[in-house]
């Protein structure tokens, strides 16, 4: 854990030092990025670090919707389902993706590559429908740039 | 005479985001001119002058909002809203990833004129281009002195820290991404007292979108009275619209305030996909009600004339519905979402928006009930107003608008157990 406390020392050293608290959410994130998904134990270890109460780091935890707390895949694919995509064929790309992965929203396939997740707006309106492959947007899709952008994912 | 223009004023390309091109149309003028010639009240009082209202949604006048800070206080913070969630809307992206050292300027200008130390811009997120932009941006400023100690060489110092939200919608409420900011869930919280007297850790604190910061340095640079100038009279000055949907055009549209909604959508964007007629258009993001499309015939981009026609101008995120679209199935995206994003505070808001998402669930499954519409009436009037923050209305006002307006689809649904347009949402 000790390059793990490194980059948190870092983080830390970028907000004043009266607003300790508020380095909560940025450690999750910086924690999830390092772990793929988070535990209850992650939550403790930050809250230890920064001195707050562990349900405080449990309450973010569980309450951020980017905050994963199942293992994913190594690739993770949201797909807005919002207002925007829909009108513009969000359930079709939906649909297309679930058959071409094979699994259903929510679930990871088989081999632990793909993890397919439905997410609210992605303010990609304007280049309705959109989906993000681990934090890389994806706009103006139709089924063949599925299968492009797929196909170039190791 | 051409439009004066404040966001749309430079071609794009590969570095036009960089800090030596937008120097080279003169970027960061506007803050060496506050530095050296205005004192920071001077800065507050050309913003009031201009007119400009915060573009976030709520349209408050921005020189208002600043007044009510006391600068004396030890401390006073100033919280960029950048978590852009409001389905429909995606101006802020745009900002964002063409020009967001205009951010960082009006940031600047924005703290002087507050007496600010350190700034926050709160970003969603799912943002990932936007991001990393807005980093590459302040990093630049950083080395070339701009952000930081002894800002252009003046007693200004200003340090501006980026935050990234957690993926909630409800962090776009302002009292709510200040508890978020403090490191915890993004529970919203009564006003009074407002974040001007007790915000952030306490302190007085200004929260302003991104569109209307990054307004701030033409404002000091031409002057409040020329802002003022441009658009409609009681709501001045140029705004990001973005189009989507049903729409052959999609995309952003800078426009003077007062500008004509049908224009925008049959000119500017191309007229409606296919050439099929205009069902209904939500003007403001999803959260304001739906117009019509007859009703929008005499509509201006401005917040009185959408308040006329029985809509608000929002956040600008036009949503364009084509005629043959289901309207039952459109809405209960919507109520979804909401039942998805209310953070579970009060009880009307998490109970009332889970109940609307379900009785619209049934509906849409064909399982609708006689007295359903009436039920999700009651079920509006029962969370509207009775919530510490806006989503809960945030979440009534579709509804409420939804079955109001296209009442003969919802009441065919129940009738028939199936769509009257076989439940389209793409065309």
């Amino acid at each position: 854990m000790s390059c793990l406390t490194d980059k948190f020392d870092r983080l830390r050293a970028t907000y004043p030092p009266e607003m300790n608290s508020s380095l909560v959410l940025p450690l999750l994130h910086l924690m999830l990025r390092e772990k793929g998904h988070l535990t209850e134990s992650d939550a403790i270890f930050i809250a230890d670090y920064l001195g707050v109460p562990a349900m405080q780091v449990k309450e973010a935890l569980t309450w951020y919707t980017m905050l994963h707390r199942k293992p994913v895949g190594k690739h993770v694919i949201k797909v807005c389902r919002n207002i925007a995509c829909s009108l513009m064929g969000a359930e079709r790309i939906i649909d297309y993706l679930k058959q071409k992965l094979g699994i259903e929203a929510g679930e990871t396939t088989p081999d632990g590559r793909f993890t397919l997740l439905l997410v609210e707006c992605l303010a990609s309106c304007g280049t309705a429908p959109a989906m993000q492959v681990s934090d890389t947007y994806h706009e103006n899709l139709d089924e063949a740039r599925i299968d492009h952008i797929l196909k170039e994912l190791s | 005479m051409t439009e004066p223009r404040v966001f749309f004023n430079f071609g794009i390309t590969d570095d036009s985001h960089t800090l030596s091109a937008y120097r080279g149309r003169g970027g960061y003028q506007a803050l060496e001119k506050a530095l050296r010639t205005m004192q920071p009240l001077d800065v507050e009082k050309e913003v009031t002058t201009s007119g400009l209202r915060g573009r976030g949604g709520a349209g408050f006048p921005t020189g208002s909002k600043w007044s009510f800070v006391d600068k004396k206080s030890p401390v006073v913070y100033l919280c960029c809203n950048a978590d852009e969630g409001e389905p429909g809307t995606f101006k802020d992206r745009w900002i964002f990833e063409h020009n967001s050292h205009q951010l960082v300027e009006g940031v600047l200008l924005a703290a002087y004129a507050l007496n600010v130390r350190h700034a926050f811009i709160y970003i969603r997120g799912e943002f990932d281009l936007s991001y990393r932009r807005l980093l590459l941006a302040l990093e630049e400023a950083r080395e070339a002195g701009l952000v930081g100690e002894r800002i252009l060489g003046t007693e200004f110092s200003c340090d501006i820290i980026v935050h990234q939200g957690g993926g909630a919608y409800v962090c776009g409420e302002e009292s709510s991404l200040l508890t978020s900011l403090e490191g915890f869930k993004g529970y919203p919280k009564n006003k009074p007292p407002f974040p001007a007297v007790k915000g952030l850790y306490q302190a007085p604190t200004v929260i302003n979108n991104v569109e209307t910061l990054a307004t701030i340095p033409w404002i000091i640079t031409h002057g409040g009275g020329a802002y003022a100038g441009i658009g409609a009279q009681n709501n001045t000055g140029t705004k990001l619209f973005g189009i989507s949907g049903h729409v052959n055009k999609p995309g952003i549209h800078e426009r003077p305030t007062g500008y004509p909604l049908k224009k925008i959508i049959f000119e500017d964007c191309g007229g409606i996909l296919g050439g099929k007629a205009l069902k209904a258009v939500i003007p403001g993001g999803s959260s304001t009600p739906v117009l019509k499309g007859f009703e929008i015939e005499n509509v201006t981009l401005d917040a009185e004339s959408v308040i006329k026609a029985g809509s608000m101008l929002g956040s600008g995120g036009i949503i364009v519905i084509a005629e043959g679209t289901c309207m039952v199935r459109l809405l209960q995206v919507l109520t979804r979402f909401y039942a998805h994003e209310s953070c579970g505070q009060c009880t009307p808001c998490r109970e009332g928006t889970a109940w609307m998402d379900k009785v619209i669930g049934r509906i849409v499954a064909g399982q609708g009930v006689k007295g359903d519409l009436e039920r999700l009436e009651a079920v509006t009037s029962g969370i509207m107003g009775n919530t510490v923050c806006a989503l809960g209305d945030a979440a009534s006002m579709p509804v409420a608008s939804f079955i109001k307006k296209f009442r003969d689809e919802f009441e065919y649904y129940i009738e028939h157990g199936r769509s009257m347009f076989d439940g389209r949402l793409e065309i």
